[in-house]
């Protein structure tokens, strides 16, 4: 799948309730490096929404959302 | 009508202009709005959360705790403060062995009559229930949000007044806590907070 940035680290956050995939989604982009990017793989329909608030409110840049049905997978790049 | 091809030349040269110029204008307002919010997140202070949790019965030690952990991974800063029976969220035995109680709780998901709800063993029943609810869901346990709360340097005040009237100890309640305050610390934090939220 051609995405156009290289994925430095993924997350399987499938399953998972709010607040979860948020929280988890902060502990791992503490671990990547300025510019590097999270992969983050959601089931919850509510983490649409709440992903672009993340990153409304850290700053961290939500590069693109993909949606099938069920599943959604968020890009982040690390901003700070 | 008839229109020489100089007219139509005119009128498209004036609509591309008019639609490129719209354009133009949106991206700038956007690159401007997205540098400005980039810089106030810059040197700004962090935006605070006050939360008072004053309740200690499962359901109601669940938004406290979701609300100051994903406050917390939002960046901003958290802090609880547990007051009279919300410090029973904070007791060692307290934590994990928080209940729901059916009792005058008409939006149970089997909604259940008082005098039924109030039989010996149903708060145990529906307490048992909902715990098997959240962990099928997948949904954070207390003590899980408890540890998040802690690791993420949300504070977590223990009402000192409280601890007074209920003959609760430093020793009774489990570790990582900020140390027993009262109203005055709280509202203190509070007074400088964007959001408060009383639970």
């Amino acid at each position: 799948m051609a995405i156009g940035y290289t994925v430095a680290l993924h997350l399987d956050c499938k399953g998972l309730n709010c607040p979860l995939p948020i929280i988890k989604t902060k502990k791992a982009i503490e671990k990547l490096n300025l510019g590097q990017v999270l992969e983050m793989i959601s089931t919850d329909p509510g983490s649409k929404p709440d992903m672009i608030a993340w990153s409304k409110s850290t700053g961290h840049e939500l590069l693109d959302t993909k949606e099938e049905p069920g599943l959604f997978t968020f890009y982040v790049r690390k901003t700070k | 009508m008839t229109v020489t091809s100089q007219e139509l030349e005119q009128m498209v040269a004036a609509k591309v202009k008019e639609v490129a110029e719209h354009r133009l204008e949106q991206l700038v307002n956007e690159r401007v709005r997205a540098a400005l919010e980039a810089e106030t997140r810059k040197t700004a202070r962090p935006k605070r959360v006050a939360i008072v949790a004053s309740k200690g019965t499962l359901d109601a030690a669940y938004p406290p705790l979701i609300l100051a952990t994903t406050a917390a991974a939002l960046d901003m800063e958290a802090g609880v403060f547990f007051t009279f029976f919300g410090l029973h969220i904070l007791k060692k035995k307290g934590l994990g062995a928080l209940k729901f109680v059916p009792v005058a709780n008409p939006a149970m998901p089997m909604p259940m009559p008082n005098l039924l709800g109030a039989l010996p063993g149903m708060t145990g029943l529906a307490t048992l229930m909902m715990k098997q609810t959240i962990k099928q869901k997948h949904i954070a346990s207390i003590p899980e949000l408890m540890d998040v709360a802690k690791e993420s340097g949300v504070k977590l005040w223990p009402c000192q007044m409280t601890m007074e009237m209920m003959g609760i100890k430093r020793e009774d309640l489990i570790d990582g806590l900020e140390e027993p305050v009262g109203a005055a610390t709280f509202l203190e934090f509070a007074s400088h907070a964007d959001i408060t939220l009383f639970v």
